[in-house]
């Protein structure tokens, strides 16, 4: 299939728009990264960093729907290019989601850091479901610049185990808090820290939705995993 | 390409080969057209669209050495027969051009002409038949107070949709549409479009169109057609959204060349 439109103007629009889902992408994933480091470490500038890059993310996000909104004003596109910016509008709307809950996990380490409660709590297994979260983001934003089907379907795979990482830490802190009533307070702070990473896990898996969107023009959305894995075998 | 079979077929076309000369226009072309459904043939110049849409009404039985082979099931009955009378046929299947071809005489006479040649009416039936067409080509409020000015006073789009009224006032079964708009400035052609719409619970439309959004906006059926052959036929939605094969894809998104 010749990849390139007979308008130039437009493939180039279109490779504009590309770019900046991945720009924003870049920052949001960076933003998770500080956040866990500023969780890890208790480190209040690397929080600060977080809260600041919310501001450039919201200001793209805000540009890339625009320069969507006039592609589809001006060049009525179809099939794979229609699906293609409604796929794009809607990632960027999740990535844009997945920042705010890196400022929330920042917020969060901000308060643990000003707070007197004590910080033994089992806070670098959160450290390890924050790398699996932010590791699955970057896969996802590398197989949406590829359109990359197969990779789509594993990364739907990968959020069970972080929902799976997440179940378990509830239980620990549990735990601590049955042993310890001190350590409630603090514990309500990390499982709010948790719940933020385990939804970057599903707009991860949401944005692997709409790469097979794209690509298949079929909606996956609400469909059980084995179904769509049998469905993507027979359309390869 | 069953996406048409739980509706009733008006017209059915098997097998369809046509030729002008030695040159094949028509590749073995079949397809079903829905009736009271509006069907559209999208395609780049010389892709047979219009030629399909002729075979239709066998416009082109007017030139020699122009031939089809194959069939055309016009409820049931096989319009290519030798036998067929064309001037009934072009009554019940009727024909609007890209440029608007009104006669040179009154906006009533433009109705009525073609009606005489099939029917007696009383002067009171006429009347209401053309107040009928006139109403039905979304064309009666403008022109009822000037029924006996010529039919080339009337603006372009006023002039397209006179000859939709003239074909709509024979009471034909389908009306076959060859790029009706492509002279037409914007509003008028919104006006023919919305006209299309409210004409198809009446009759069956096929339209040809260069403008691949129209296709998109009236139809309720999409056939591209290439180099004389069917590409892909369905619903227009899916056509539009999830075409099947990549020469469409190709196609409807500007990726043709």
């Amino acid at each position: 299939m010749p990849d390139k439109h007979l308008s130039s103007q437009f493939d180039a629009e279109l490779n504009q728009i590309s770019t900046n889902v991945m720009e924003i992408g870049g920052l949001v994933e960076s933003q998770i990264r500080q956040a866990i480091y500023a969780l890890s470490n208790f480190n209040l500038d690397v929080a600060n960093d977080v809260l600041v890059t919310e501001n450039r993310v919201n200001a793209l996000e805000i540009e890339i729907d625009r320069e969507i909104a006039s592609v589809i004003s001006r060049r009525q596109p179809t099939a794979r290019d229609l699906r293609l910016l409604l796929a794009m509008s809607k990632t960027t709307a999740n990535l844009e989601r997945v920042g705010d809950e890196a400022a929330k996990i920042a917020r969060m380490v901000k308060s643990i850091i000003d707070g007197v409660a004590p910080r033994a709590l089992p806070s670098s297994d959160l450290r390890v479901s924050g790398e699996l979260a932010s590791g699955l983001l970057r896969k996802a934003l590398d197989s949406f610049a590829r359109l990359d089907v197969p990779t789509a379907v594993a990364i739907l795979r990968e959020d069970d185990l972080i929902d799976q990482e997440f179940d378990g830490f509830v239980r620990k802190l549990i735990t601590y808090m049955m042993e310890d009533p001190r350590t409630i307070s603090a514990s309500l702070d990390l499982l709010f820290i948790a719940k933020a990473i385990e939804r970057i896990g599903d707009h991860s898996k949401n944005i692997a939705e709409f790469i097979i969107y794209i690509v298949k023009g079929e909606d996956v959305r609400h469909t059980p995993l084995a179904d769509i894995e049998a469905a993507m075998n027979i359309n390869n | 390409m069953d996406q048409t079979s739980q509706l009733k077929n008006a017209i059915e076309v098997k097998n369809l080969n046509f030729f002008y000369g030695k040159f094949q226009g028509l590749k073995n072309v079949s397809m079903n057209i829905a009736e009271r459904k509006v069907t559209a043939f999208i395609g780049p110049s010389g892709c047979g669209k219009s030629t399909l849409l002729r075979t239709l009404n066998r416009m082109y039985s007017l030139y020699p050495g122009q031939r089809a082979e194959g069939e055309i099931n016009f409820y049931g009955q096989n319009i290519l027969d030798k036998s067929q009378d064309l001037n009934l046929l072009r009554a019940r299947v009727g024909m609007v051009f890209q440029k608007p071809t009104p006669f040179p005489m009154t906006i009533y006479d433009n109705i009525a002409f073609g009606v005489r040649l099939y029917e007696t009416l009383s002067e009171s039936e006429m009347d209401e038949r053309v107040e009928w067409a006139l109403s039905k080509a979304a064309l009666w409020t403008e022109v009822k107070d000037k029924l006996g000015q010529n039919g080339l006073s009337l603006s372009g789009g006023q002039q397209q949709r006179l000859c939709i009224a003239r074909s709509v006032a024979v009471k034909p079964s389908v009306l076959l549409l060859d790029e009706p708009t492509s002279a037409l400035d914007p509003i008028s052609t919104g006006k023919v479009e919305e006209l299309v719409n409210e004409l198809k619970s009446d009759y069956t439309i096929a339209i040809v169109t260069h403008n691949m959004q129209q296709a998109a906006r009236v139809s309720d059926f999409t056939a591209y057609m290439y180099l004389g052959e069917l590409i892909e036929f369905g619903e227009t939605e899916q056509i539009f959204f999830k075409p099947k094969m990549t020469a469409t894809e190709d196609y409807i998104t500007g990726r043709f060349g």
